[in-house]
């Protein structure tokens, strides 16, 4: 690991001025993929900001027809949440399925989303949910926060502080992981909103996570795992690895989402 | 620049100064020489170095020892009792053989103590989902989920 300068704000206004100064710094959360990132010298940042020390950045509260969840709230407490295992639980199912036990009781939800791994679990949660992404500026819808791979909104020294997430009239979240690294494959999240409106958000497809258009209109016409089995996704933008084939992948969508939707009607 | 840090391990206090890239895992071995947690892959996969972190089992060899200040932390060291009684996680790997070279047992037990505080009696599936973050390369896995049912039908 390259040698860095460390800070341990005791609040948010603390470290977002430090990260608005120092060029190279990285805000340190749950450090699950950071520190691993940085032995592998993969990332080298110049300054480390932890936010470990900033309390007002963890917890879970209801406000209304949304549950909110702190940016530092861990997997697993959102895992064992009563609240969100009883309003959402395919997110609460979705944050106990996360790597391993150790790394759910160490990486967090705002690191997860920042770091956007294009196979990571929670981005397909926050995009399936339509939830919305609060930071230290302002609110950003899950439409426009997940830019591409390893990308987002966020701009340098923004900090995310919580998620707010709409409770939905069902949910669902189906993934086939991969067996070494438990990252997903494919992940398929299903949502039918209190409208009747259904979002589908799909991860693992190589590019970031992203909505499908074709399954969110087969299953607004009929909510089953049937009709989500039906849809035939091209294999185009897809991508193929040591671990499956752009094909495989595409395939594995539709077989995520049957099972997804399985989930969320119970 | 080196980092004050203060913890608490094995419910001793401790006081040092460390450069920040410090990993906790080397903070335990290398400065306190506590070498019963190990280090297997060094790359967050296989749990030969979990300890807990305020109760919470976690892999010290993907955290840094900073992000410990103001903590508990307690490694294999600090399971047994005072007089040297082994804790009932321990008796129990011994009693029903729950390793074959020994390397990976120190993370199994501080993981399977964790899960048996959430869970205090787990069904077979959940003591191997549950202890899926611990690899044993001798695939010793069979006696080691015996020796949690073990520990957790006398508990």
């Amino acid at each position: 690991m390259y040698p860095f300068q460390y800070h341990r704000p005791a609040n948010l206004a603390e470290a977002t001025a430090l990260l608005g100064k120092l060029g190279e710094g990285k805000a340190l959360a749950g450090g699950q993929t950071l520190i691993a990132a940085m032995k592998l010298r993969l990332a080298q940042p110049s300054d480390l900001v932890d936010l470990g020390g900033i309390a007002e950045l963890s917890g879970i509260r209801a406000d209304g027809d949304a549950i909110v969840i702190g940016a530092l709230t861990r997997h697993a407490d959102v895992a064992a949440s009563a609240e969100v295992g009883k309003r959402i639980p395919a997110l609460a199912r979705l944050a106990g399925s996360i790597g391993d036990r150790q790394v759910r009781a160490a990486g967090t939800l705002g690191g997860s989303i920042a770091n956007n791994d294009p196979a990571a679990d929670y981005p397909a949660g926050v995009l399936g949910l339509g939830a919305t992404v609060v930071t230290s500026r302002r609110s950003i819808a899950a439409d426009d926060f997940f830019s591409g791979l390893y990308e987002t909104a966020l701009e340098p020294g923004e900090l995310i502080k919580s998620v707010s997430f709409p409770v939905p009239q069902r949910a669902g979240y189906a993934k086939f992981a991969n067996p070494a690294s438990r990252f997903a494959l494919i992940g398929v999240f299903v949502c039918q909103e209190k409208s009747g409106a259904v979002r589908v958000a799909v991860t693992g497809g190589g590019n970031g996570v992203f909505r499908s258009a074709e399954l969110e209109k087969a299953l607004a016409a009929s909510f089953t795992p049937a009709a989500a089995a039906a849809v035939k996704l091209s294999a185009d933008g897809f991508s193929g690895d040591l671990h499956a084939s752009p094909e495989y992948r595409a395939h594995l969508v539709s077989v995520m989402a049957g099972r997804a939707v399985a989930a969320a009607l119970g | 620049m080196n980092v004050k840090l203060s913890l608490t391990v094995n419910g001793k206090a401790v006081a040092a100064e460390v450069d920040p890239r410090t990993l906790l895992v080397q903070f335990l071995r290398e400065h306190l020489r506590l070498t019963g947690t190990h280090v297997g892959c060094d790359t967050g996969q296989c749990g030969a170095c979990t300890i807990h972190l305020d109760g919470r089992a976690v892999k010290s060899c993907n955290l840094l020892a900073v992000q410990a200040q103001g903590a508990e932390v307690t490694t294999i060291e600090g399971l047994a009792a005072p007089n040297g009684d082994m804790h009932p996680m321990q008796a129990a790997f011994k009693e029903c053989h729950g390793l074959q070279c020994g390397f990976c047992t120190p993370g199994m037990v501080m993981s399977a103590t964790a899960l048996l505080k959430d869970n205090p009696k787990p069904t077979e599936e959940q003591i191997r989902a549950g202890l899926d973050g611990n690899f044993c390369r001798c695939t010793g896995y069979h006696n080691i989920v015996k020796a949690v049912q073990s520990c957790a039908a006398g508990s």
